[in-house]
């Protein structure tokens, strides 16, 4: 276990410390030529960028919608918040604008991004020149910490996409239900048996559903390196075997039979709520708290990781090739990086999105801000969370759920 | 092409009276096939490999076999061909049945009333209600639970596990269709019936002594039919080919195949647009193979029943089948009122855990604070379905009005192309008009959305104005123009006025129409312009019922507010002109 850490990391370290050098070189370079960022502000004002991002919660929401009148009350710029069900809708209707030779005033100027759609539209080209370097405000990234900040599911994000905030997997059940849930993958297994139909995950591709396939299978496989090289390079029947058949064992025992899965994250912390099912997960620990706080879950509900880590990762924001307002879309990034945005952001009363700042980079008051942010009920401490594992290659998500589909999907 | 267009456009036009009007039909015509046609092509290309963008740029049957080597395929095309099928089969016999056994009675008269609030409710407002309604942990499941208690049993802490919602066989799919498409048949058969002499023609039967519902079946429903031939494909074309129904109340391994097609188009994987492309040509193949087949059960029962309609079984009294059919349309009433009631019991909601048969704690929070947000789509929704009903008002009159004037009647045939828009499914010619509208630079304006509503808002609204309008005496016109006025002043202060109830009635349909689209909104839109219902269909996945409640229960009280206004105002108008209101 140790050693295949040391190992993911021997890989890692040159592409880690290369983004470093090229994020704090540029960085210092933005700083030194405040006159360049200027002429960026300069150019922003007065346009309208239509920022595309999933739009499923209700917090994300509100939380823009502040964002949004603050760069406009500042900066005069107008954020218009383009609220998608999927943001691969985005990335298809920008790959439409391509088709149609619209090589700008595309429709879509800042969008919610990470992973494999990051990774599919670098590929195709369809996202412009690095921006990330000029944003003042990248300086203060905690690149150094964590490296998903710059490497997106084991794709160097290349200055394309500036990280916004932390994700890391978290499960939650209801202490007035259940005593004690099973902390592994194998112990999952074991307690659906005991108890069926009290455990389910969203259905693949549904971005939660796909991160349970690698959360399962990074702990499973025999071969954990393979998954942090492009999916062709490796023997992926091999590689995912054990997988398949802990899903095959798993799924008479789920929700329904394993027959019907939700459609979407959000939906396992309903079905928590409705008694449905005992155990949920999300990808924010502060999600059970705040819906707490909302209404959505009882008090009694808490959150634990399990042995061996969870999946970990970043989310980030980037500007389409075609983009209208780039500079209005830079500016905005660059807002959502500022230290009063993620505090703001990392505030469980507001939205509870961990920030990806790095606290020795930032002014003591702007320390404050994030000391004085209070910990909700369900919340863990962040040393309890353990360190995050990565997140496989982009590659690996869509092999993951094309398998999935053929043998559950039919 | 040159026969039916002739057919629309009159076959010996006399253009004295205003030759500018004879161009109406034809840009009638041309905005609606014009994009459908451009749209068809703008998909077939991909389906044969053909997308310069993503690298396709000669013709090869590579989609193809990928689609038919899809694992999903199999299981899609079966349940939605059997969803499809039933939904609509059901759906025509409950409102057959239900006119049968019940014409003339009251219960007839009362569902006609509500027939209105019905069809304006959105397939998704609606959807989104059943699926709370039948979950394990339902409205259905707490109010039983609530009963139970009340009479002493033990309720379990647990919902039982029922899998009613989402059921892998589409149960939930074909019974939330068919409460949707009955009304819509209703209408349509009785705006019919209006046009076949029921009373005389079952006076005649019931007088050699047929049983009331045999009565009906044998002499009014042959001849009601013919008539409502079109609106029973259009509902088995739309049950085939439906999305966001499908994405609410459907099972998802697999989905149907137009939600197995979107899910493809919006695949982070581009290279599967192509063989989302061939699935949404495959979805146009079945759903017109489905009319086919529908035309040949069609002519099989009329030539099986033929004996048995002339061997002169008078049947009984029908007391079973008034049983059955009241039954059936009581509860699917009670079911439409619950499934909006729940929506609105939501929004109101702040804590309403199982088993709790009611909210623990009532708030409007969910309104105070997500009424902001709501008014940006709401608007949307609002000027777009006004703007494209009063559009689709304006060509419907043109049309009738050059009727009038040129003395002619349109053909059935013309009434085909009509329904173009309704019969070719959605997602089949949608992708190809997108970049059809992306390359005039048209995407995500107002002109591009009121334009791809205006396609479906126009048949509804031509079939809910030409019957009164033709069925308008011809001598007050006569009478008119006789006392000098001008074609145009009699258009404006005779005919207009006189149809003002019908021509409301029209738009608030229209506008309905509008406020239900889905899959247009989301291609035509390009996410800049969203509207009430897809804001509702992409919540549906967040999972706060609150505010999918009260964005369902928003999305139909649109609509409903334009029926009642469409009633109200020709009331408040012609107040003093008792003559004026029929």
């Amino acid at each position: 276990m140790v050693r295949g850490m040391f190992r993911d990391l021997a890989m890692w370290l040159p592409a880690v410390l290369l983004s470093v050098c090229v994020a704090v070189g540029g960085s210092a370079v933005a700083r030194a030529q405040g006159g360049e960022w200027q002429a960026v502000l300069d150019e922003a004002r007065g346009q309208t960028v239509y920022f595309n991002g999933w739009g499923g919660s209700d917090r994300v929401n509100d939380y823009v919608a502040w964002a949004a009148e603050r760069v406009l009350n500042e900066y005069g710029v107008r954020v218009r918040h383009v609220r998608v069900n999927d943001i691969a809708e985005v990335v298809a209707r920008i790959l439409a604008e391509k088709t149609a030779g619209r090589t700008e005033r595309g429709s879509v100027d800042l969008m919610w991004i990470n992973g494999e759609n990051f990774a599919a539209m670098k590929e195709n080209g369809l996202l412009g020149a690095p921006f990330v370097d000029r944003l003042p405000n990248f300086a203060l990234v905690d690149t150094e910490a964590r490296p998903t900040t710059i490497i997106d599911f084991s794709v160097p994000t290349d200055g394309l996409e500036a990280p916004w905030g932390m994700a890391q997997v978290v499960f939650m059940y209801d202490t007035a239900l259940l005593d004690e849930p099973p902390r592994s993958i194998t112990g999952l297994l074991a307690w659906a048996r005991d108890d069926p139909g009290r455990f389910t995950y969203p259905q693949p591709p549904d971005f939660l559903g796909t991160t349970f396939l690698k959360q399962a299978l990074v702990v499973l496989t025999g071969d954990r390196d393979a998954l942090y090289r492009p999916v062709d390079q490796a023997d992926f029947a091999a590689v995912t075997e054990p997988l398949w058949d802990y899903l095959d064992a798993l799924h008479p025992h789920l929700w329904r039979g394993g027959e019907t899965f939700p459609q979407a994250g959000p939906q396992l912390l309903q079905l928590l709520d409705d008694a449905e099912i005992d155990i949920a997960f999300n990808f924010n620990p502060n999600e059970a708290s705040a819906a707490i706080a909302d209404g959505l879950l009882p008090e009694t509900v808490r959150t634990y990781v399990l042995d061996g880590g969870t999946i970990g990762n970043t989310h980030f924001v980037a500007i389409p090739f075609n983009a209208q307002a780039r500079a209005g879309a830079m500016v905005f990034a660059d807002f959502l990086l500022s230290p009063e945005a993620q505090a703001r952001k990392a505030d469980p009363r507001i939205w509870g999105d961990p920030t990806v700042l790095a606290m020795d980079r930032l002014s003591p008051e702007e320390r404050a801000l994030f000391a004085a942010l209070p910990r909700g009920p369900a919340t863990l401490p962040p040393e309890a969370l353990g360190t995050p594992l990565l997140e496989p290659h982009a590659s690996w998500t869509g092999a993951l759920e094309a398998e999935w589909l053929a043998r559950y999907g039919q | 092409m040159a026969g039916p267009l002739r057919a629309i456009a009159g076959r010996r036009p006399r253009l004295r009276r205003g030759p500018w009007m004879g161009f109406v039909p034809w840009l009638t015509l041309f905005l609606f096939l014009v994009p459908v046609l451009l749209g068809l092509v703008g998909t077939w290309l991909p389906a044969f490999g053909y997308l310069p963008a993503l690298g396709g740029t000669g013709l090869s049957p590579e989609p193809w076999q990928r689609l038919f080597a899809d694992p999903s395929l199999p299981g899609a095309l079966l349940l939605t061909v059997t969803t499809g099928f039933l939904s609509a089969l059901l759906a025509l016999v409950l409102a057959m049945s239900v006119l049968a056994a019940w014409h003339g009675t009251r219960l007839l008269r009362a569902v006609r009333r509500f027939l209105a609030p019905l069809l304006a409710v959105p397939h998704a407002a609606l959807a989104l209600g059943l699926a709370f309604l039948l979950a394990d942990s339902g409205w259905l499941v707490r109010l039983a639970f609530a009963a139970g208690e009340l009479m002493g049993l033990a309720v379990p802490r647990r919902p039982p596990m029922l899998g009613l919602a989402n059921d892998p066989n589409g149960i939930a799919l074909t019974f939330g269709l068919a409460l949707k498409e009955t009304p819509f048949l209703l209408l349509m058969s009785l705006a019919a019936l209006g046009q076949i002499r029921v009373e005389r023609t079952l006076a005649v039967a019931r007088s050699a002594g047929y049983g009331p519902v045999t009565a009906w079946v044998k002499t009014v429903l042959p001849q009601l039919y013919p008539q409502i031939r079109l609106p029973v494909y259009a509902v088995l074309a739309y049950s085939l080919s439906v999305v966001d129904m499908a994405l609410i109340l459907g099972p998802s391994t697999p989905p149907t195949l137009a939600v197995l097609v979107l899910r493809w188009f919006n695949d982070p994987d581009l290279s599967l647009r192509f063989m989302a492309a061939a699935g949404a040509t495959l979805q146009l193949c079945i759903v017109l193979a489905a009319l086919a087949l529908w035309y040949g059960a069609e002519r099989l029962v009329v030539r099986c029943c033929r004996p048995w309609l002339s061997a002169g079984g008078r049947g009984g009294p029908g007391r079973a089948t008034r049983g059955v059919s009241g039954l059936a349309i009581g509860l699917a009433g009670a079911m439409f009122a619950a499934a909006i009631l729940a929506m609105a019991v939501w929004s109101v909601t702040r804590r309403w855990r199982f088993p709790d048969a009611l909210p623990a704690q009532w708030s409007a929070a969910t309104w105070a604070e997500t009424l902001p947000v709501l008014a940006w789509p709401a608007w949307t929704t609002l000027w777009a379905g006004l703007a494209a009903a009063g559009l689709a008002l304006v060509l419907t009159i043109g049309c009738l009005e050059y009727e009038d004037r040129a003395g002619v009647r349109p053909s059935t045939r013309a009434l085909w192309l009509l329904y173009v828009p309704l019969l070719v499914p959605q997602i089949a010619f949608l992708f190809g008009a997108q970049v059809l509208l992306v390359l005039l630079r048209l995407d995500g304006t107002a002109p591009a959305l009121i334009w791809s509503h205006l396609m479906f808002v126009l048949p509804y609204v031509f079939l809910a104005l030409s019957d009164p309008w033709r069925a308008l005496d011809s001598r007050y016109a006569r009478t008119a123009r006789c006392l000098g006025l001008s074609p145009g002043a009699v258009l404006l202060r005779v005919k207009l006025p006189m149809l003002l109830r019908p021509l409301l009635i029209a738009a608030a349909i229209g506008f309905a129409v509008s406020v239900a689209q889905y899959l247009p909104t989301i291609f035509a839109g390009a996410g800049r312009l969203t509207t009430l219902t897809v804001e509702a269909v992409g919540l549906a996945g967040g999972g706060d019922r609150r505010v999918i409640g009260m964005y369902a229960f928003a999305q139909s009280v649109l609509p409903l507010a334009a029926f009642a206004l469409a009633l109200a105002v020709p009331t408040m108008l012609y107040r003093r002109r008792k003559g004026m209101s029929p």
